[in-house]
């Protein structure tokens, strides 16, 4: 059979995988993008840039946005499109809200997750049983959740104590939370450790302050839910690519005739991962009940559903990618709530970032796209220097404008899955 | 069975059926609840048809009936234009800054806005549009975007350029809202032909002339559809691209036409309400317009009489059930109605399709008499 778990990425040798291996690489660039970041900080003066203040903020952003793409990741690998991720999200919200009032936090991250297995469920029967298109179906179920919850609202919450048509009461109880001791100042048995990233950041140097406050913020304070959609990205990608399961539901999404005649059952695969994909967004909408809100209220997801598909598409219907598509969002998004002169700063931030471009671009001696990102960098310098703040509006709007510049950009680095959208009907490759 | 028949069968039973069930669901929503469904749907049927309730309904199926018009024209080539809801709310924000900026002669000042409204929204789908052939990026996925980027965008444009200043520096909460536009810009209404017929309107309310639009639309939807020669590469395309393209038709100009058609239609939706009612754009304009002209497209199954029925129930369930409220009972019951019939429509439309291909695979066989030899009929059609 064509799909093995290495036949998927094309053997094609850029300038980047010359460099020498994968992970690297990557480090690399994370260090170059952090040394940047570090030089605005210092530029521009604005701690909140790196703050571990900010990257907590970002995290807790970050978590619904990863996991609603996680969610998608798993429809889409068994070539399920979801567009019904926003609706499922709703779901959660609402389940995880009245249940976390009524049984319990821990109850409420229970029944988001059904609910949104049942948004899921409902999305997986239409398309693989009925054969409904999949972005009709999903439209559908964006529509019916929302009706469905504002129904269940006035019937359900307006007669609970500090309920009402649109927000549910307080959830009970608490996710509990925690620090990695010694690094980030936790606790060990009652005693209480060093803070050596907190004592790094507090020096303000060049890069290291950086780093260490970034990490502090993301090993500090991490509630357990946040913790289990962090351990859910590895999961995510050793279950679809280490596991015979995993191997499966992704053959489907490949090429499901094939996988059929391998005596796989193609129905079930389609199911389960569109039913785990609906998990996933309803704990991602539990997520904001529980660590934004404490509280159900309409409306709440906001769009993050749409979000969490462009991360995954944005991270390559990969996990690691889908999680850093997410991160990069949720930077953003927290930086707009904490700081505007950090926002601004990313301007010069995206300025330095095309000017590597350029550099990169000149060495491979590719005048044209130079150019192009020349004048974006000289562009955003531009902005950076002639204003002084940034509008809320372009902050909310940039996860999706990078989408579709990525899509415009890089669709020969994108690869979805072959049989992706694509209707099965078993039995019928004849 | 004879085309007639059949086209009857399919395209009557599906809805119906859909439609059953969805009663049957929000009926058992409501059993749930502690309501009767009985005095509920009654109680809908009762305040629904009277005059008020029709002219309300007319006036919230005109911009659902463009909605689905626009979601249409892209089905009809295979496109899902998801933009709609994006392209409306930035055409109305853009259209109704423009009409209130300039006065002019009535029926120019009109036509002007709606010229711009058509022309934002156009331009903004064919985004999508130009990706789609430039970049090869699908056009769900990049209408998505610019939905969210749309809503920034024209929420941007409103805050700083379009609203209206404080002048007279009074004091107290004042709403944002785009400045009014002039009398000249308003589209009139039609109560003088409601009173020719001898119905009383209650004060306050009025029939909008813009159903006239719809129903131009509508119409011109039908003839450049089915009467074209646009309208047949549109078809062509939508059921077989590659045989269309052997055939001539440049596929790539087709698609950023589809979608830019499809966008200036978008456009017009917002400006029912706006040159009918509000005259002005405010925070609180109706949004989700879009959305749920894809519900009613699906519903309508693109054609232009099953959409302005579509359009038409969907106005009516939302006005309706401005009653339940008094009876105790939430309203939003209907919101369940429009998602479940959506789904279930779909689901219909499929399973009596299939039904039928079956029947027909069956009578062909008859036809054919028992010849041994051929595989089962009824697993070969499907």
């Amino acid at each position: 059979m064509s799909v093995s778990p290495d036949a998927v990425s094309p053997p094609r040798r850029s300038l980047l995988d010359r460099l020498g291996p994968r992970w690297a690489v990557l480090l690399l660039g994370a260090a170059v993008v952090l040394a940047i970041l570090s030089t605005v900080r210092l530029i521009t003066d604005s701690q909140a840039l790196t703050s571990s203040g900010t990257a907590a903020a970002a995290l807790r952003l970050a978590v619904p946005i990863g996991l609603a793409g996680l969610g998608g990741l798993y429809s889409e690998r068994a070539g399920v499109v979801n567009i019904g991720l926003e609706g499922m999200m709703i779901l959660g919200t609402w389940f995880g809200g009245w249940a976390g009032f009524e049984f319990g936090v821990w109850w409420g991250v229970a029944f988001g997750v059904l609910g949104g297995a049942l948004g899921g469920l409902l999305h997986s029967i239409a398309t693989v049983n009925f054969g409904v298109d999949h972005i009709v179906s999903g439209v559908a179920i964006n529509i019916l959740a929302a009706g469905v919850t504002r129904f269940l609202s006035v019937v359900v919450l307006t007669d609970l104590p500090g309920g009402g048509a649109t927000q549910s009461p307080s959830v009970t109880g608490d996710i509990g939370s925690a620090s990695v001791p010694v690094l980030a100042g936790g606790d060990i048995f009652g005693w209480r450790s060093p803070d050596v990233l907190g004592a790094i950041e507090d020096s303000g140097v060049f890069f290291f302050a950086d780093l260490a406050g970034l990490l502090r913020g993301v090993l500090g304070g991490l509630s357990w839910l946040a913790v289990i959609a962090l351990a859910l990205v590895p999961f995510t990608w050793w279950f679809l690519w280490r596991t015979p399961i995993g191997l499966r539901l992704r053959s489907v999404g490949e090429n499901p005739y094939a996988a059929e005649s391998l005596g796989v059952r193609v129905y079930t695969m389609k199911h389960l991962g569109v039913i785990v994909s609906g998990a996933l967004a309803g704990l991602g909408g539990v997520f904001l009940v529980v660590e934004s809100a404490g509280i159900y209220k309409e409306g709440q997801t906001a769009g993050r559903g749409f979000i969490g598909l462009a991360a995954m598409i944005f991270g390559n219907w990969k996990p690691t990618g889908t999680a850093m598509g997410a991160g990069v969002f949720g930077f953003a998004d927290a930086l707009q709530l904490r700081s505007n002169d950090a926002v601004h700063g990313l301007l010069l931030f995206i300025a330095l970032l095309a000017a590597l471009g350029v550099f990169g671009f000149l060495i491979r001696r590719r005048l044209t796209p130079a150019g192009i990102m020349a004048l974006m960098g000289g562009g955003f310098l531009l902005w950076f220097l002639q204003t002084d703040s940034v509008p809320n509006e372009f902050i909310a709007m940039t996860p999706y404008v990078v989408t579709l510049l990525v899509l415009a950009f890089a669709t020969q680095r994108l690869r979805m899955p072959a049989a992706d959208g694509l209707q099965y009907r078993k039995g019928e490759s004849g | 069975m004879s085309k007639w028949r059949r086209l009857l069968l399919v395209n009557l039973t599906a809805p119906v059926a859909a439609l059953v069930f969805a009663f049957a669901v929000s009926s058992i929503a409501l059993l749930i609840s502690g309501n009767s469904p009985i005095t509920a749907f009654a109680r809908m049927w009762e305040f629904g048809t009277r005059l008020d309730s029709i002219v309300s309904m007319v006036n919230k199926a005109v911009p659902l009936y463009l909605s689905a018009l626009a979601v249409a024209i892209g089905f009809k080539m295979g496109l899902f234009n998801i933009g709609v809801e994006g392209q409306y709310r930035l055409a109305a924000v853009v259209a109704a800054a423009a009409g209130a900026a300039v006065t002019l002669p009535a029926p120019l000042h009109i036509l002007l806005i709606i010229a711009v409204a058509m022309a934002v929204g156009g331009v903004w789908s064919g985004i999508a549009g130009l990706l789609k052939v430039t970049r090869g990026v699908h056009e769900v996925i990049s209408t998505i975007m610019l939905n969210f980027i749309a809503f920034n965008l024209g929420a941007y444009l409103f805050s700083n350029y379009f609203r209206e200043r404080a002048e007279e520096g009074g004091a107290g909460v004042q709403i944002p809202k785009t400045p009014e536009i002039p009398e000249s810009g308003r589209f009139p209404s039609l109560n003088p032909l409601v009173e020719a017929f001898g119905f009383e309107l209650r004060p306050g309310l009025s029939l909008q002339g813009f159903v006239i639009i719809a129903i131009i639309v509508g119409i011109l939807y039908w003839l450049v559809v089915n009467r074209t020669r646009f309208g047949f590469d549109l078809r062509a395309s939508g059921i077989n691209a590659p045989a269309a393209q052997a055939s001539g038709v440049n596929a790539k100009r087709m698609v950023v036409r589809a979608m830019v058609l499809s966008g200036a239609v978008a456009g017009l939706v917002g400006l029912s309400p706006l040159l009918g009612f509000f005259y002005r754009y405010t925070l609180d304009f109706e949004t989700g317009l879009g959305f749920t002209g894809i519900a009613v497209a699906l519903l309508g199954r693109n054609h232009p009489a099953g959409m302005a029925l579509g359009a038409l129930l969907f106005g009516f369930l939302s006005r309706s059930s401005q009653i339940l409220d008094l009876e105790g009972i939430p309203p939003e019951v209907v919101v369940i109605v429009q998602g479940v019939v959506v789904l279930s429509v779909v689901v219909a439309y499929e399973v009596v399709e299939r039904m039928v291909r079956r029947q027909e695979a069956r009578a062909a066989s008859q036809v054919m008499g028992d010849q041994p030899q051929g595989p089962a009929p009824a697993e070969a059609a499907t």
